[in-house]
């Protein structure tokens, strides 16, 4: 039964920040899929569901808290790599998952959309660029600097860490 | 390549996007680079930490229960309406689609159903019919010209009508092959635009509401009355295609 509802809840979970909201967007995604299901083209109907959930959340979040979208995250930035930064071994394998999950947590919403996309449900830059209306170029160095924030505070994290 | 280049490569790669050319450049860049050995290994860390189970969220049980739940009352609420009323149009759209949904949620989303998979085989056959410009293997706008030729081709007799008055004109009929057997296949034209409506018999002795679909930019409508059953598909907007349906036969129950 409701084959995608973990990877719609998971979605909505980590954009909402808390179960309570991410179970309301959940349920008014899921909800609006049904209703618009006439509308369904296409063979991924996960890609589709968590289209849905992601817009029910944007449309949530302008209607309960203007202030944490951000503003313009200037997407061209990035283009060019400062490869430096990750010229340290953060030595992620021993990485427990609370540390994890808070360092994802502190990334923008935009971030974190493109990092469960792309890590958890492993779709690719293409799909995400189909799923959240952005060009593939805005995925890809999303992704770039939401990973290298991760890296950056993951490393913190440890350095942190070591010295207790 | 050098470092600068190597850089964006690196997550590329990690991510599965980078073509073999590329990769192989890539590859002999890392072997090389000490620095850049250690983004990879950074990269592939960072992939892995991520892509923990315990970051995963499941849904709650009582989300699960009250989207349930809440789906099945919708059914409800939208199959507890009459004829009769103007928005009936709508209801049947939003309740098939309801319906269809279900289907999608609670059955595997891979395989499809038996109802889809004869969905696609209608409007399959009448594209066929159109592009092979093999529309009518007997041409009349007389039904009883029509329905005397199907004798002897089915083993059943399809009932012909004619909707002159209605304004969809019978042009012909023609055998054609659905589901694994021989079916009876009645064109009409609406304008400029052509209705397959294929018949056959089923071993079903109620009769069974109109439901619709919609594929492939063509409306398919299919019910069953007397132990026949009747899938009109055409590029017919849905509204006339459900006013054919109902000329067509009158006594078919809609919901």
């Amino acid at each position: 039964m409701l084959p995608h509802l973990d990877a719609a809840y998971n979605l909505a979970r980590w954009l909402a920040g808390n179960d309570h909201d991410a179970q309301d967007v959940t349920q008014e995604a899921s909800l609006r899929a049904f209703k618009f299901f006439g509308s369904f083209r296409g063979e991924n109907s996960r890609a589709w569901l968590l289209t849905i959930v992601r817009n029910t959340f944007y449309n949530w979040l302008r209607k309960n808290r203007l202030a944490e979208i951000a503003g313009d995250l200037d997407d061209e930035a990035l283009m060019v790599e400062d490869v430096s930064a990750n010229a340290e071994t953060i030595n992620l394998r021993v990485a427990d998952a609370e540390a994890v999950r808070r360092a994802i947590a502190e990334l923008p919403v935009e971030f974190r959309e493109i990092v469960v996309l792309r890590e958890m449900e492993g779709f690719s830059y293409k799909e995400i660029a189909d799923l959240s209306d952005v060009p593939i170029g805005t995925v890809m160095s999303r992704l770039a600097r939401a990973r290298k924030q991760l890296q950056t505070r993951l490393a913190g994290e440890f350095q942190t860490g070591g010295a207790k | 390549m050098n470092c600068q280049q190597a850089g964006p490569l690196i997550d590329f790669y990690a991510d599965g996007e980078l073509d073999a050319a590329a990769i192989l450049e890539l590859e002999k860049h890392i072997h090389d680079c000490p620095a850049c050995a250690l983004a990879w290994r950074n990269a592939q860390d960072l992939k892995k930490a991520l892509k923990q189970d315990s970051l995963f969220f499941t849904a709650p049980t009582e989300l699960r229960r009250r989207i349930k739940t809440e789906l099945r009352s919708q059914i409800e609420t939208k199959s507890r309406w009459s004829f009769g009323n103007w928005n009936w149009l709508t209801t049947v759209t939003t309740s098939v689609a309801t319906a269809c949904l279900a289907l999608l949620l609670t059955i595997t989303l891979t395989r499809p159903s038996a109802e889809q998979r004869l969905t696609q085989e209608v409007v399959s056959s009448n594209i066929r019919s159109l592009m092979a410009d093999h529309i009518l293997d007997v041409v009349s706008t007389d039904q009883h010209t029509v329905k005397p030729w199907f004798n002897g081709k089915l083993d059943f007799s399809p009932p012909v009508k004619d909707l002159k008055a209605q304004d969809f004109l019978l042009i012909g009929g023609r055998l054609d092959y659905i589901g694994g057997r021989s079916v009876a296949a009645l064109v009409f034209h609406r304008n400029k635009h052509v209705i397959n409506l294929f018949i056959w018999p089923v071993n079903e002795k109620d009769s069974k509401p109109a439901a619709s679909a919609s594929i492939q930019g063509y409306n398919v409508i299919h019910w069953t009355n007397a132990a026949m059953t009747f899938w009109a598909v055409s590029d017919l907007n849905k509204k006339e295609l459900m006013e054919f349906v109902q000329d067509y036969d009158t006594a078919v129950p809609l919901r």
